[in-house]
């Protein structure tokens, strides 16, 4: 029993530094190849421009939503004046990130680590080595780079489009005033606030993208099945672990952004 | 060998407890071919995965020697090609070249198009590799192989699920691309005897060892003992049970 736990925990010790090390590799191969420019645009239009939709269709609702849900909960203290506040500090510090950083997953970490996954078992990782081509370089670097432009402006939109889809529940269906929505905004929001929705963003960014192209890219020796099913298993452990990731790593910087 | 363009010496490579080559030594000739023969399963794939550089080999020496050019170059084709489905036919020949070479636009695109003409590609040249035939993919696998100019080709069993008419037609391929361009080439395959048209020399790899080397009719008029199963599986297939 105390064996099979050292033995897991070893193995877990172990992936994660090969996890480290395959996410500083790739962060240090951007520029040692060509074309630098054009894959990382191909890979923002990848990340972030095909995320576009879906981040604005999820903030919207998430706003409606929690619009609605403090709306009642200001009542019962007669503090409705505060819903602005209320959402936006809400969203723009803790959902604004994680939400988008999950949507992102579900798009477009799911479709890199199945790509990588493919890739691999039709020998083109493999290919690309014989031709001398650094595969961290050419399909993980550019990826990750995207992935810290990407997060931070997607949870922009996903802030901007929440406060206004409170503002929906609340000030044009609700009642409330619409000038105490607006200013408890600018009076509660900090730049601090804003900024420490963005570096949750760019950990996500980091760990996610890091986390799905890992996943892809060792799909021959983390899953139990090779081929097809290979593919689907790390694709699926990919999608479970960024989750995990960004609701941990959320909980930690939480903790630390709070504290200052 | 002095005159050996590829040296193995001492070659040897595992799995866990499995040993799959065993000290192998093998030369092989400038602008010969050369066919590795052997059963399923028995490392012949590792043998040239550990040739390229895609596997380290526990213990043994590989050395490319008596090479015309400064650096000499090797290129790989993989049973399936390893062609890149988001990129055409032409971006996937220029694909090494593009990634490693500082050339101007046109003059990689003059040296694409060389390759396609040469290899008659064509009417493939802004296809993707999901809307060409079997026999193209090949030629255009080659085309990406030949693009940086190689000395040496290592070819993975390049007729792995092909009928026996287009066996015939990739392994033309290989003769008359070989003698166009004259580079080397070391090949893994299954096809016994119909690689032996081919092939200049074979090496037949057992139980981890090299256990014949040299020209296929020497192999086809006297085969060593051992060989007389696999050549021709029916004459130990037709014995009576002891």
């Amino acid at each position: 029993m105390i064996g099979r736990i050292g033995r897991k925990g070893i193995s877990f010790v172990s992936e994660l530094g090969e996890l480290t090390i395959f996410g500083a590799s790739s962060l240090g191969s951007l520029f040692r190849q060509r074309h630098t420019f054009e894959k990382l645009t191909r890979s923002i239009y990848e990340i972030g421009v095909r995320c576009i939709p879906i981040t604005l269709i999820v903030g919207l609702f998430t706003g409606l939503v929690l619009g609605l849900q403090l709306y009642y909960v200001l009542t019962k203290f007669s503090s409705e004046s505060l819903l602005g506040q209320a959402v936006a500090l809400s969203i723009i510090m803790e959902i604004g990130p994680v939400f988008t950083a999950i949507m992102i997953v579900g798009q477009a970490g799911s479709a890199l680590s199945a790509e990588i996954g493919i890739q691999r078992n039709a020998e083109q990782i493999d290919a690309l080595q014989t031709m001398n081509i650094n595969p961290l370089a050419f399909l993980v670097s550019p990826r990750l780079y995207a992935a810290l432009i990407c997060f931070p402006i997607l949870t922009a939109f996903f802030d901007i489009v929440g406060i206004y889809g409170g503002h929906l529940t609340g000030v044009s269906m609700l009642g409330v005033d619409q000038g105490a929505y607006w200013s408890r905004i600018y009076e509660a929001v900090s730049v601090k606030n804003v900024m420490d929705g963005f570096y949750k963003a760019l950990t996500f960014g980091l760990l996610t993208t890091v986390i799905c192209a890992f996943q892809g890219y060792y799909t021959h020796t983390k899953a139990s099945i090779p081929g097809a099913r290979g593919v689907s298993q790390t694709t699926t452990r990919a999608v479970v672990l960024s989750s995990i990731a960004i609701l941990s790593s959320d909980y930690l910087l939480t903790s630390f952004l709070l504290e200052k | 060998m002095s005159d050996a363009f590829l040296q193995l010496r001492g070659l040897s490579k595992r799995f866990g407890p499995q040993v799959i080559l065993d000290t192998i030594d093998l030369d092989i000739p400038l602008n010969s071919h050369t066919t590795v023969i052997g059963r399923s399963g028995i490392g012949k794939s590792v043998l040239l995965k550990c040739i390229s550089g895609l596997l380290k080999p526990e213990a043994g020496t590989i050395r490319l020697s008596n090479s015309t050019k400064s650096i000499p170059q090797c290129a790989y084709m993989f049973q399936q090609n390893a062609l890149f489905d988001s990129l055409n036919v032409f971006e996937n020949i220029a694909l090494p070249l593009r990634e490693k070479e500082k050339i101007s636009a046109s003059q990689l695109s003059e040296q694409v198009n060389r390759l396609i003409d040469q290899l008659d590609l064509q009417n493939a040249a802004s296809k993707y590799p999901a809307e060409i035939s079997g026999g193209m993919k090949k030629r255009v696998a080659l085309a990406r192989a030949l693009i940086t100019n190689p000395e040496i080709i290592l070819f993975d069993e390049p007729t792995t699920g092909l009928d026996p008419e287009r066996k015939f037609s990739v392994f033309d391929m290989i003769r008359n691309y070989r003698q166009k361009f004259g580079f080397t080439v070391l090949m893994v395959s299954h096809d016994v005897p119909e690689v032996f048209g081919i092939t200049d020399q074979v090496a037949w790899l057992d139980a981890g060892k090299i256990k014949y080397w040299g020209p296929p009719k020497e192999l086809i008029e006297s085969p060593p003992v051992e060989l007389e199963g696999f050549l021709n599986p029916k004459l130990s297939t037709d014995k009576p049970a002891a």
